[in-house]
């Protein structure tokens, strides 16, 4: 069991309020995933590249990381630490030299994006959300997701969201029971991922069907296809999120739309505290149907 | 005057206490839920005549084993409404999650909106009226009682079915195994009419089809004995 939250905002007087929402759905989830917790958040482009990432020791590991990092690329670096995470910010076009320079630091790439920015812990929801300040935090859009693992352990790297490319990360509640298999075909391509979690191979098929060329929602028809297990998937992207649910449905799933905003959530109750949610059409997403929301 | 329980202030396990006691009592209350808040198991295990109203959508296993109790959400309701019902009604105004109505013994169960996936999986006597659509794999295994649906049904409706009757007045995408259109019979009219007024369906019985069990699964077939 776990726990999923998504909030797409159509208005952009509520951008500030992003973080406050998301956070008041996520703790809402705790009992549905109590082990670890996380969020992406999708914030202003200013055409410069966001790095996320993550050390266990981040007083000594972010210690000078700018002035190294900026030496490594050539190019100005600026670092935003927010607890246990940094976010590196850097022109675009220095993103193979920077992940090269942190993979060589052994820090953990949590997401890159030009919107993005990835917060995940270990422990419960509201710790997970306030040592982050993540209601601080505003946005067009955010995922986030409480975990209560399943089948790889309880880790920073197993927490979701899972992302595998720029600007794309995924939540998942379920266990898919083909993923090594999958891992293996997508290591044939030479897309490799970092964990022993099924998610991940699940993130990274949908970001290798996107590289190959695919759209959004064709990538998530293909997971009805090639996935096999059980799965309700939130897949957010730079202009919005996506959601799709196996042919078996019985991971739960609820929407809510109103002229200000499209909620996911695995339970009604992470809509409780909504502006206007009384108002809101509300309801289930159906077996093997793809939906996006999209600016 | 309706009692009003508040749920902003109430705790649940203190809400569904003063409920089942005055569902005990036999004196047949009205009472009020304000901000259910999605919770989880409101107003279950009711044993006895009480009048609940709940003013919002609730969470998992609303009503659950309910006995006597009129349960009305003016929601939606998540996952297992009235799972287990014995008697009573149950009314749900807007749609229900998956496995409404599941286990059911008796009563009535009635949607006015949308059910998802396996309304009224091994139902065993239970009535279902759902005045929209209902998802796949719906009265799966399902023993005894109606389920009647105003709108379409999903995939493998009624599949290992028993003798649970279906009627359907949409579209059914794809029936189970050993699940069959039956004809609809004088009886079977009657008891459709019955039960789309006591449910308040704006529906004539003519318009609904008949399925039910073609009875091939009830004894093993000893030429598929190879196959096991």
């Amino acid at each position: 069991m776990c726990g999923i939250v998504g909030l797409f905002l159509k208005k952009d007087a509520l951008r500030p309020k992003l973080g406050d929402m998301l956070t008041d759905m996520l703790i809402t989830m705790t009992d549905r995933g109590p082990d670890s917790a996380g969020i992406a958040i999708y914030g202003d482009e200013h055409g410069k590249l966001k790095i996320t990432v993550q050390s266990d020791t981040p007083d000594t590991d972010f210690a000078g990381l700018e002035g190294a990092l900026a030496a490594a690329v050539g190019a100005p670096v600026t670092i935003r630490v927010v607890d246990t995470h940094a976010v590196l910010t850097l022109p675009l076009d220095t993103e193979a030299a920077a992940l090269a320079f942190l993979e060589d630091r052994k820090l953990r790439v949590m997401g890159v994006g030009e919107s993005m920015e990835i917060f995940k812990e270990v422990g419960l929801p509201k710790d997970v959300a306030e040592r982050f300040g993540l209601r601080a935090m505003g946005g067009s859009h955010g995922i986030g997701h409480t975990r209560m693992a399943t089948e790889s352990a309880v880790t920073t790297l197993g927490a979701h969201p899972f992302s595998t490319a720029s600007d794309q990360c995924l939540v998942h509640n379920g266990s898919l029971s083909n993923h090594n298999d999958m891992r293996r075909k997508l290591a044939k391509k030479g897309i490799y991922t970092k964990t022993e979690n099924d998610t991940e191979v699940g993130a990274a098929y949908i970001s290798s069907r996107i590289a190959e060329g695919a759209t959004l929602g064709q990538a998530l028809e293909g997971t009805l296809k090639d996935l096999d297990g059980f799965f309700t998937f939130v897949t957010g992207t730079k202009n919005g999120f996506g959601v799709v649910r196996d042919p078996i449905a019985c991971k739960p799933a609820v929407m809510a739309e109103t002229e200000d905003y499209v909620a996911f959530a695995s339970e009604y109750r992470a809509f409780a505290d909504l502006p206007g949610i009384e108002g809101a059409r509300v309801w289930e997403p159906e077996p093997a149907t793809v939906y996006f929301w999209e600016r | 005057m309706p009692t009003t329980l508040d749920m902003a202030t109430t705790e649940l396990r203190e809400v569904n206490t003063t409920l089942q006691s005055a569902a005990k009592a036999q004196v047949n209350e009205p009472y009020v839920i304000v901000n259910p808040r999605g919770s989880h198991a409101m107003a279950c295990g009711l044993d006895g005549p009480l009048n609940v109203t709940v003013k919002g959508s609730t969470g998992y296993y609303t009503a659950g084993m309910n006995k006597e109790a009129s349960i009305t959400v003016e929601g939606s309701a998540g996952p297992g409404v009235a799972e287990n019902m014995m008697s009573g009604v149950v009314t749900i105004l807007g749609d229900a999650s998956q496995y409404a109505g599941a286990t059911g013994h008796g009563g009535l169960l009635n949607i006015k909106g949308n059910a998802s996936s396996r309304c009224g999986i091994s139902m065993k006597g239970i009535d279902i009226v759902v005045h929209g659509n209902i998802g796949h794999m719906s009265a799966f295994m399902a023993q005894r009682g109606n389920l009647v649906v105003l709108g379409d049904a999903g995939d493998a409706l009624g599949d290992s079915l028993y003798e649970a009757r279906l009627f359907v007045r949409g579209t059914v995408k794809s029936l189970g195994a050993d699940c069959v259109e039956k004809e609809m019979r004088a009886e079977h009219i009657e008891i459709l009419k019955e039960l789309l007024e006591r449910a308040g369906a704006d529906a004539k019985p003519e318009e609904f089809k008949r399925y039910g069990s073609a009875r091939t699964l009830y004894n093993f077939h000893i030429d598929n004995a190879a196959s096991y």
